[in-house]
């Protein structure tokens, strides 16, 4: 079996590709079809990342730009990885190394590289929207939004889809792509915390909603949105209620600057309301799974002894990324010619 | 001699089929088939409305400063092409204007231009908000409106004392009223679209908390204030209460927030980033009628140009502010249809803005007057405006000197045909003379 045969067979699985693109500024561009593509896709490059040479020729010869004017050093080497496994070319612009601390404007920068030839680029910013204005200035480059201001952080949401997923189908001795998308039906997730300022909980909102679940949100009224109009959630008034109907539950980080008195009054009491302490845990239905997109905050929104149970996921979703992210790009950059051949192959 | 024919004449809240002749910078005769004397210009106004020039309360022509952006000159000639014959220069210029040098400077940059020029003075030193400016020094060259445009004044005992000063002045201090904790870090209106976005949000209590307070410091010196771009229905609401008290109070309401909503934020496009921020339909809504039942005094354009390199960048960095002169009078028309005949419009940028301004009959010699009526003897300030014309907005085609208008590529209907500065032509055919 040739190399290219290889790794299309491993993504056989995958089928068609589906029509997402050309850009993924948010987990709306995706829909409820647009995010079961990318869990079947990414479930065949879990399946590539356990074998020795964990690597695909899948983009060979396309070139991917990570920008990141925001220090995340996770979700950078993720997409890195993804991309490298791929077979792509990575180009990778921190903005201290750059000349945008020289006063270059994002505008500029991005033509820069965009001259460069480069395919896609995963921006990283800290300005909502920063993704979606991209999108207008590029000629030909695709835009990938790993994260903007309070906006969304759809590759996220993607991997605690993606985990949740997995848990359910290991715990029914199942295979997660024979679940597709029928095990989101009807659950119910509770997302807790600075939703005001979480991107990742804007991205999980709307893809959970997509999956048919229900979600629930729950927080200090000055940490939820200043408006929940147009939202699919619920606003759960008492979070120890909540917790205890919860089969999901996604903690958000919160800043410590936000517990300085500004939103809440201090950090030790966000724990006492709204932190999953060993005292809540044992609210917590013995199905129930916990997700946190990390950094956590230990003794603040998580207790410690709480991080070791098994039923928080934290470890399995950071493992989850690049593959998620691996489907991603193939999914948005994969050539219309590559894929039409696995279609064949299949038949 | 200049004859303006076949057009129909909005003055005095009457209009009238006539034509109107102008000669030595005043209207010398207004009635049905006037004689046209050999040399004449004749300019055709079929299908128009005929009223005095329009004015223009709140317009930033970044000159002396921000040259880049706009300049005397260039903003006069957006006016002009706009129906204005006067506009009131924001005092928020680098430097402010704050002393008589800088009032001096415009004004000596002003001549000449096809709008007159109207300087603001800053209410406080440096626009600062900690010293009074020399109020009473500017006064005493005719500058009649102050304002710290661009923040509010947020000491209350310093706007207290202001009031109390400028009570024998014979001035009117305007407020933008914007408490600058509850804004801080905002970008747009706090709501349905800030939370959706994940944009940090400006409340509309910022606005009205200081409008809030300033109709107290009213209430208690008895000195009449302006108020700038009013944006919310709970500003009108603060504002009626104020005219039923009795309070000399007036304010004006932009084309943009009588048009837009806070949903043309959603692409996340910084030409809709202005402040205050759009607003939701209901805050829209109550401002129209606000307009309608003379609530609101005035339209005014907060004209705020802005080069690319301030406007090209992530929503939240990038400068609050829109082009307006130029598509002010088709654009208000267009948002209160339905609310206002197009005759009531000009009023609101006619004569009721030249009243607050202090330019009108009332305030200087008819033959200098803006915005009153079109009679023998009164200034021969004239804006021809076809209510029908079509015409399509192409920012690079504008006279500003920046392209920062939300009507881009916009299809609008109604446009100003000309416009006669003192018995000369200044537009013509919707072209700049010269």
């Amino acid at each position: 079996m040739s190399v290219t045969e290889e790794a299309d067979s491993a993504v056989a699985g995958a089928g068609r590709r589906a029509r997402i693109g050309p850009h993924l500024l948010s987990v709306a561009d995706l829909g409820a079809e647009g995010i079961a593509e990318v869990l079947r896709v990414a479930e065949a490059f879990a399946e590539v990342e356990r074998r020795s040479i964990p690597k695909v020729p899948t983009l060979r010869g396309k070139v991917v730009a990570t920008l990141f004017f925001e220090e995340s050093t996770r979700t950078r080497l993720s997409f890195e990885t993804a991309a490298k496994r791929l077979s792509a070319d990575v180009l990778s612009l921190a903005v201290a190394s750059s000349s945008v601390q020289k006063g270059e404007s994002l505008r500029d920068t991005v033509q820069t590289v965009e001259a460069m030839g480069i395919d896609a680029i995963v921006l990283r910013h800290a300005s909502s929207g920063a993704p979606a204005q991209l999108a207008r200035w590029v000629e030909r480059a695709q835009v990938l939004n790993a994260g903007d201001g309070w906006h969304e952080h759809p590759t996220q949401a993607l991997i605690d889809c993606f985990t949740l997923r997995q848990v359910l189908a290991e715990r029914s001795g199942t295979d997660p792509a024979s679940l597709g998308t029928s095990c989101f039906t009807g659950l119910q997730v509770l997302i807790v915390g600075d939703v005001r300022h979480s991107r990742v909980a804007r991205s999980q909102v709307l893809a959970y909603s997509a999956l048919g679940a229900q979600v629930t949100v729950c927080g200090p009224a000055s940490l939820l949105p200043p408006s929940l109009v147009g939202w699919p959630v619920t606003v759960a008034p008492d979070f120890d209620e909540a917790l205890g109907r919860a089969d999901v539950v996604s903690l958000l980080r919160l800043q410590a600057e936000r517990g300085s008195g500004s939103f809440v009054p201090t950090l030790r009491e966000y724990t006492a309301g709204w932190g999953l302490t060993a005292n809540r845990v044992d609210r917590l239905s013995p199905r129930a799974i916990v997700t946190h997109p990390g950094p956590m905050v230990r003794g603040v929104e998580i207790a410690s002894d709480v991080v070791e149970l098994p039923s928080v996921v934290v470890t399995r979703q950071v493992r989850n990324g690049v593959a998620v992210r691996m489907a991603v790009l193939f999914l948005l950059l994969g050539s219309d010619r590559a894929l039409a051949g696995l279609g064949r192959r299949r038949g | 001699m200049v004859v303006i024919r076949g057009g129909r004449v909005v003055s005095g809240g009457r209009t009238s089929r006539a034509d109107v002749a102008l000669a030595e910078g005043m209207v010398a005769a207004v009635g049905a088939d006037l004689e046209t004397p050999a040399g004449a210009v004749v300019l055709d106004a079929g299908g128009c409305l005929v009223s005095a020039g329009l004015v223009d309360l709140h317009a930033h022509l970044r000159q002396p400063g921000q040259e880049e952006a706009e300049t005397v000159e260039s903003a006069c000639r957006a006016a002009a092409l706009g129906g204005f014959t006067a506009i009131m220069a924001m005092p928020n210029t680098d430097p402010p204007v704050d002393s008589a040098s800088v009032v001096a400077e415009i004004r000596s940059l002003a001549a000449g231009q096809p709008c007159e020029v109207l300087v603001a003075g800053a209410i406080t030193l440096g626009r600062a908000g900690e010293r009074l400016a020399p109020l009473g020094e500017l006064a005493g060259l005719g500058v009649r409106l102050f304002t710290d445009d661009g923040s509010g004044v947020q000491d209350g005992a310093l706007m207290l004392r202001a009031l109390e000063y400028a009570r024998g002045l014979g001035i009117t201090l305007a407020e933008h009223c914007e408490d600058a904790a509850l804004s801080a870090g905002g970008a747009m209106h706090e709501g349905t679209w800030s939370s959706l976005l994940g944009l940090p949000g400006i409340p509309a209590a910022a606005e009205e908390a200081m409008l809030a307070r300033d109709l107290a410091l009213v209430a208690q010196t008895g000195t009449p204030m302006h108020f700038l771009h009013l944006s919310t229905g709970g500003s009108v609401s603060l504002l009626a209460s104020a005219r039923a008290r009795g309070l000399p109070v007036t304010a004006e309401v932009t084309p943009h927030h009588l048009a837009l909503t806070d949903a043309a934020v959603s692409g996340y496009d910084p030409v809709f980033k202005v402040n205050p921020p759009l607003r939701p339909e209901s805050d829209a809504q109550v401002l129209r009628r606000a307009v309608a039942d003379g609530t609101l005094d005035a339209i005014a354009t907060d004209h705020a140009p802005h080069p690319p390199e301030a406007k090209d960048l992530p929503f939240d960095e990038a400068r609050p502010g829109m082009l307006g002169l130029e598509t002010a009078l088709s654009v208000a028309v267009r948002a209160l249809t339905g609310y206002l005949e197009p005759e009531e419009v000009l009023a609101r940028m006619t004569s009721a803005p030249a009243a607050i301004a202090g330019v009108s009959g009332a305030c200087r010699p008819a033959e200098q007057a803006q915005g009153g009526e079109l009679v023998p003897g009164a200034a021969g300030h004239v804006c021809v405006f076809d209510p029908e014309a079509a015409w399509v907005v192409e920012p690079a085609a504008l006279a500003s000197r920046s392209a920062n208008t939300p009507f881009a590529g916009a299809r609008l209907r109604g446009r100003v045909r000309h416009t006669v500065l003192a018995g000369t032509p200044v537009v013509l055919d919707a072209e700049l003379v010269g």
